[in-house]
This record gives structure tokens, C-alpha cells and sequence, in this order.
């Protein structure tokens, strides 16, 4: 372990109650620093061939798990995706030739 | 300079407010709480304070509102009661729980239902286990006094405090208080200086994080530490407003305590009876005694045990009952005081005065003759009819 994680000392142990900050108050963007996305149900795969890059899906994500390249779509940050299908459900492509399409993670 | 005024409870609370001067006030009108901020907002409305005042739609919001002021690192404050204090028992946590000093006029009034509007304790002691300070008032002046200090502590230990007063008994009638001069209370206040703010860009923090099986736990226990260091500072600002202004507070007041054999325990205005019969008795020659709680959240266990250790009989008089079956919220926190330090003294629980029924001189005058012969009865439904 090299970086040290909020919460955590420079071995990866957790912090005590002594040494935590206070009221569980962070420095802001900590979330980067954790995989928040591992209760996932559903996760959006991106088919790049049909996409329109009118960059909705960016637009709506509320956790910033859309990943973008020079300008374009270029998939998703699943270590932070909560799969909430907003993405899908905003994208504006046709059906038969979607973008996003919510998969399940149990198959 | 300070000065005497003529001054209800709830104006002497919305003048604490004036002079204390926050920078965010949310708050919305209950009875009878509903005059300390509808005074206050006058204040607003005239220029006097700078206060930002956010009329909110609900207590539920008027908390919410407060928690996201006070992570600004402003100084907030609010007032409510009864089913106005209960709307905002989700936020209270919270509030508690970032660490969040903000400051609370509670206006004790019996919790529906039925409904009611008057006065008992039911309505913090409801509230009492989400990690706020509470101190109860006897009079107007505690009440006034309580507002002052509760900034001071809460903001040392980073707890919100509340401080209550009893409804209609203190906060509708009016009494001679002192009032201490506004840049006195300025200067022993001072700014408020939060360890983080949510405007800082500089370094930008985030509040209300998920906190689970991990983390939770060691959250908790920094609360119940806070809570627990809450105690000396306390009694530190107590002594330190004392020295200023002439009235010293601690935990709680011994009133004729010193020879004591019977000992009534109470909280709030009744405490003000409760005296006059003291009087009355040792004028008689009884070694009758009060112990006045002023501050129940944190819990002065080892203390109160200490006033009550010579005593031979002990009655707690509880304005609220917690439906338990083990008598009010008062008594069994007194009784596992002095069991947890193996004081076998007897005590007995008089739960009195729901719903603003009063308490009169015979009653107490009763209880103490109880104490005296011995009551076999350990909860006791002061007054009710049968």
C-alpha cells in the first residue's frame, strides 16, 4: 500500500477513534481514493459504434463515472458507477441501435 | 453596563439571541415557543442583529437548514417545542454527529397526544439520547443565562446545546432579570472558529459521508467522547461567566443540601416551589433539602451522587414519563447513579405535572412527609385522579 486513503494509516489499517477526523469530515473528493461501486446491480455498457457523442450520459452521470477522451465518450468508471441507468435512460439513441445498455452483473 | 429589565422567559431568550447576534437563525413557530422567534425575526426585521433569518416550512427543515449553516462554520441558533422539537428528531443526530455546535431555545411542552400545549419535559427527554448538551432553567434569568453559555460550550466541545425552559410557567411570565451588556457578551463569546467549512475553497471539505460497518462505531465512540469531555468545559464556561457577571453555574445547585437527610431532585421551574417549601420546612427545624439539576445531557453521575451521599431518602420528581414501567427519565438515571456507586439510599419517583398540570406547596410539602414516614410506593402519579 502506497497511498494513504482517508481513514486509513500507511499500512492499510483502519484509523481508531482517536486519531479519525472528527464528524466523519473529509477532504473533499476522498470517493476518488475508494471502489464505491461494488453494490452495482445493473452496469451501462457502452457500445461505442452507435454512439452519437451528444455527450448527455456525461451530462446527467451523478457520480461522474463517465469517462471522456479529447471530447468523446469513451466508456465507464466502474470502480464509482452506482448503475443507476440514467445514462441509458437519457441517451438518445435508437433502440435498435443503442449506445448504453444496462446489463445485469449476475448473469 | 448591565441592566434590570421586566422580561418574559421567551423575551429573555429572543434578547440572548439579540446580544449573542448569530449569523443564521432557522427556525419555525410552535406554541409556546413561537414568541422567542417571532421577537427575534422583529430584531431582523429592525436592523439590530445581522442575522440571516431563513423562515423555513417545517422544524424538520428548520434543522436541516441549521446543520447546513453551521457547516459554513456560522454561529446558528433556532427555538421550537414539544411537536416542533419531535419533527426534528431525525436532523438532531446529525447534528450531533458532524460535530455541529449549534444552539437550541427548547420551550418544554408536553408531546401529543392528547394533544396539549403546556408544559412538561417529555418533549427533550424524548430528544435526549441524539448527543445534545441540555440545561433546564428555573427562571428567566437561567433561561437567559443558559442561552448565553450553551454557544460558549457547544462550540468549545463541537456538541449542539440546547437550553430549555418550561413552557407558559417561565416563558410566559414575566420576571426581573439582568441583562448583561452587549459587548460583554461579544467579547466572552468571541467568533465562532469551525475546524472546517463547507464555503472554504481553499480547503474544500465534504460533510455527511457514508459511514458504515467499518467507521460507524469509531464515530459513535468520538461522540460519546465529546459528550464525556463535555462535562469539565461545562463547568469551566460556568465558573468563567460567574467571574464575569456575577452568577456562577456548575451541574446542578445544592439548596440547603449541607445537613440534608430528605432530598427532593428536580429539574426546572417546580425547583422555584420546591425552594419556598425547603424554607418553610427548615424553618420548622426539617433537615429537608433540593438538589436543582441544571444540566442532565451530559448525565453528572459521579456528582450527583457526591450531593446526595448523606442523604437518608431521596425523591425525584419527574415532569415526564417514558411509559417504561421503571418510572420517569429522571429517577432510574438517578438510581444508576447510586448503584453504579453503591449508594443503598432510598429513592422513589413522583411523576408530576403532564401536560402543565400544576405542582402546588402541599404536594411537595407531601412529598417530603413521604420521605420522612417512608413510601413503599417507587413510582408515585403525583396528583393524578384516580
Amino acid at each position: 500500500m502506497t497511498e494513504n486513503k482517508p481513514g486509513m494509516n500507511q499500512d492499510g489499517s483502519r484509523q481508531g477513534w482517536k486519531s479519525l477526523p472528527a464528524g466523519d469530515i473529509m477532504e473533499a473528493g476522498s470517493a476518488d481514493k475508494f471502489n464505491t461501486g461494488d453494490w452495482r446491480s445493473d452496469r451501462p455498457v457502452f457500445n461505442a459504434a452507435n454512439c452519437i457523442q451528444c455527450l448527455k450520459c456525461w451530462v446527467v452521470c451523478p457520480d461522474a463515472s463517465v469517462l471522456v477522451k479529447d471530447g468523446k465518450i469513451v466508456g465507464f468508471d466502474y470502480d464509482h458507477c452506482k448503475g443507476c441507468g440514467i445514462c441509458d435512460f437519457e441517451c438518445p439513441t435508437k433502440p435498435e441501435k443503442r449506445a448504453i445498455t444496462m446489463e445485469p452483473e449476475r448473469k | 453596563m448591565p441592566s434590570f429589565a421586566a422580561k418574559t422567559g421567551n423575551e429573555a431568550m429572543a434578547e440572548a439571541m439579540r446580544q449573542i447576534n448569530p449569523d443564521v437563525v432557522a427556525a419555525y413557530p410552535i406554541t409556546p415557543a413561537t414568541e422567542i422567534v417571532m421577537i427575534f425575526s422583529q430584531f431582523v426585521a429592525d436592523g439590530l442583529v445581522n442575522t440571516e433569518f431563513v423562515p423555513v416550512e417545517s422544524e424538520h427543515s428548520a434543522m436541516s437548514a441549521c446543520v447546513g449553516a453551521s457547516s459554513t462554520g456560522a454561529r446558528v441558533m433556532t427555538g421550537t417545542s414539544s411537536q416542533g422539537l419531535a419533527l426534528m428528531y431525525e436532523i438532531l443526530p446529525i447534528a450531533a454527529a458532524l460535530r455541529l455546535p449549534i444552539i437550541m431555545c427548547v420551550v418544554n411542552r408536553a408531546l401529543s397526544g392528547p394533544i396539549n400545549i403546556h408544559c412538561d419535559h417529555s418533549d427533550t427527554m424524548g430528544g435526549r439520547d441524539f448527543g445534545w448538551i441540555q440545561m433546564f432553567s428555573e427562571n428567566a434569568q437561567e433561561a437567559y443565562d443558559n442561552t448565553l453559555q450553551a454557544v460558549k460550550i457547544a462550540e468549545k466541545i463541537n456538541l449542539p446545546a440546547m437550553a430549555t425552559t418550561d413552557g407558559f410557567i417561565i416563558i410566559h411570565c414575566m420576571e426581573k432579570i439582568e441583562m448583561l451588556d452587549t459587548q460583554d457578551i461579544q467579547s466572552f463569546l468571541g467568533e465562532r472558529k469551525a475546524q472546517n467549512s463547507l464555503l472554504d475553497l481553499e480547503k474544500p471539505v465534504s460533510f455527511g459521508g457514508l459511514d458504515l460497518q467499518d467507521y460507524y462505531f469509531e464515530h459513535r465512540k468520538q461522540m460519546a467522547d465529546a459528550m464525556d469531555r463535555a462535562g469539565d468545559v461545562i463547568l469551566e464556561v460556568g465558573k468563567e461567566f460567574g467571574k464575569k457577571f456575577g452568577r456562577e453555574y456548575g451541574y446542578f445547585e445544592e439548596y440547603q443540601m449541607a445537613d440534608a437527610e430528605h432530598v427532593i431532585v428536580a429539574l426546572g421551574s417546580t425547583c422555584g416551589t420546591t425552594k419556598a417549601v425547603v424554607d418553610d420546612l427548615r424553618s420548622k427545624g426539617e433537615k429537608v433539602g433540593l438538589l436543582k439539576l441544571r444540566v442532565f445531557r451530559p448525565f453528572p453521575a459521579k456528582e450527583i451522587v457526591t450531593a446526595l451521599s448523606k442523604a437518608k431518602s431521596i425523591a425525584v420528581l419527574d415532569r415526564s414519563d417514558g411509559l417504561s414501567t421503571q418510572g420517569g427519565q429522571l429517577y432510574t438515571e438517578v438510581c444508576a447513579a447510586l448503584f453504579e456507586n453503591d449508594k443503598k439510599i432510598p429513592v422513589i419517583d413522583y411523576i408530576y405535572g403532564l401536560g402543565g398540570r400544576d405542582i402546588s406547596i402541599d404536594e411537595i410539602k407531601s412529598i417530603y412527609a413521604d420521605l420522612k414516614k417512608g413510601n413503599k410506593n417507587k413510582i408515585n402519579y403525583l396528583g393524578v385522579r384516580e
